[in-house]
């Protein structure tokens, strides 16, 4: 007996598929923003003049770096309780995509730090700007124009990644779609769906951040 | 109840890490034979065949590796397939893995003079033996480092395959966890052998990289 693919349920799931998207949206919009603030922190940090600090920063991102995310995941939710800190499954979710996104995304903003001309920052430092607007006015938006593809890529992995956070019964996309396939006993059909809207949503995405990128990026940040 | 102690733990997690280094191994493998096809469909001169490659390597990088896992899982039985987690999670992480690999020696093919294949034509290899002879060696070669790199993120995504229930590192944590109520000790264990399954890549990965700036 073949089977009969069926889309029938559908219907009714549309909602459901709406919320958990934009769950899904709230989440990387979050620990996008959370992490791309502090990479710069960190990638500033990392040139810092202080060895304990540069040596603190390369030892977190080697070891986010070398782990994988559900494992910190499930570290953070369920780990850290017994540490005496209880975190909503929404926090944990958050907290786990930014320290992640943080580590890669300090990588990629050192890189660009490092790309910016040297003379770059003398000459401004002769003009007489105070050397933190130095660093936030030249720059900055210099190395963000430079690194811009890289973290538009490194986005939208987090957001793919963040079907993961499911299993901490996070109600995004991938939650949803377990709770419509144990209910219609369309499992195939259900994840289908669900992928082709995973798919149109890094595809929607990266177009977006790329078009942002040129309209904010082109004629400099300041 | 059985009280697991420290070293109960321990062993059975290094137990499961042969499953995550087997999957590991098995999946890199397999993603190499695939990831060789679709890299020659890629810079195939044929339109179509090059168009396919492309939405190939589009869809498993734009879709999340669970989701394709999920599909294999409960899509394949619908094919008339039996299908084991072990049988699923080898296939989506050899399929997944042909995808990225297939894009970074793709780049490594473009990275090639275009006076190399004129070279090998005019020495009057055909078109297969350029590639072989020519072309792919120097490919892989200035590859080498984003693919050791890619190996690694290779390893850390066999973790998803607990999902699926292939008894693996993290499924195996989990039931340990749920036996000892240790979470932290468990999963900072877990971590720590990922890490150390994953560090001295990345390492060897960077010295790769800083080798080939120097030349």
């Amino acid at each position: 007996m073949g089977y009969v693919l069926d889309f029938g349920w559908l219907d009714d799931a549309i909602t459901l598929i709406a919320s958990g998207a934009a769950m899904t949206i709230f989440l990387i919009a979050v620990s996008a923003v959370a992490g791309i603030v502090l990479s710069v922190l960190g990638a500033a940090g990392r040139r810092s003049r202080c060895a304990l600090l540069r040596r603190a920063i390369a030892g977190y991102v080697e070891l986010i770096r070398n782990t994988p995310f559900l494992v910190q995941l499930f570290f953070i939710f369920f780990g850290l309780p017994s540490l005496g800190i209880r975190l909503d499954p929404v926090v944990a979710a958050i907290l786990a995509m930014t320290l992640n996104m943080t580590a890669y995304t300090t990588e990629i903003v050192g890189a660009g730090l490092d790309a910016v001309p040297k003379g770059q920052r003398e000459a401004a430092l002769a003009l007489g700007l105070q050397p933190r607007l130095v660093f936030i006015k030249i720059v900055l938006p210099q190395a963000l124009k430079v690194i811009f593809p890289a973290l538009t890529s490194q986005i939208v992995i987090m957001m793919l990644e963040s079907a993961v956070v499911s299993q901490i019964a996070v109600r995004e996309l991938t939650y949803e779609a377990d709770l419509l396939q144990a209910r219609t006993f369309r499992a195939f059909e259900t994840y289908f769906i669900i992928t082709l809207v995973y798919l149109a949503m890094s595809i929607g995405l990266r177009r977006l951040l790329v078009a942002g990128g040129n309209r904010f990026l082109a004629g400099g940040v300041s | 109840m059985i009280e697991f102690t420290l070293w109960d733990i321990i062993r059975n997690l290094l137990l499961a890490a042969r499953w995550t280094i087997l999957l590991s191994a098995v999946a890199f493998a397999g993603g190499t034979i695939v990831g060789l096809l679709i890299l020659f469909m890629r810079i195939s001169k044929r339109r179509w065949v090059q168009r396919f490659a492309e939405y190939y390597i589009g869809l498993f990088q734009g879709t999340p590796l669970l989701m394709q896992l999920f599909l294999l899982f409960f899509g394949l039985p619908l094919l008339g397939f039996r299908i084991e987690p072990w049988t699923a999670a080898v296939l989506g992480l050899t399929l997944c893995a042909s995808a990225f690999l297939a894009e970074i020696w793709r780049g490594g093919v473009q990275a090639v003079p275009l006076g190399q294949w004129d070279a090998g034509s005019s020495l009057g290899l055909h078109y297969l033996s350029q590639l072989r002879l020519i072309i792919l060696p120097q490919a892989f070669a200035m590859t080498r480092a984003p693919t050791v790199g890619f190996l690694v993120q290779l390893i850390k995504s066999t973790a998803l395959t607990s999902i699926i229930g292939f008894e693996e590192l993290v499924r195996t944590s989990n039931a340990i966890n749920n036996a000892t109520f240790e979470p932290f000790k468990v999963y900072g264990f877990v971590a720590l052998i990922y890490f150390a399954l994953c560090f001295p890549l990345t390492r060897y990965a960077k010295m790769l990289e800083l080798r080939a700036l120097k030349h």
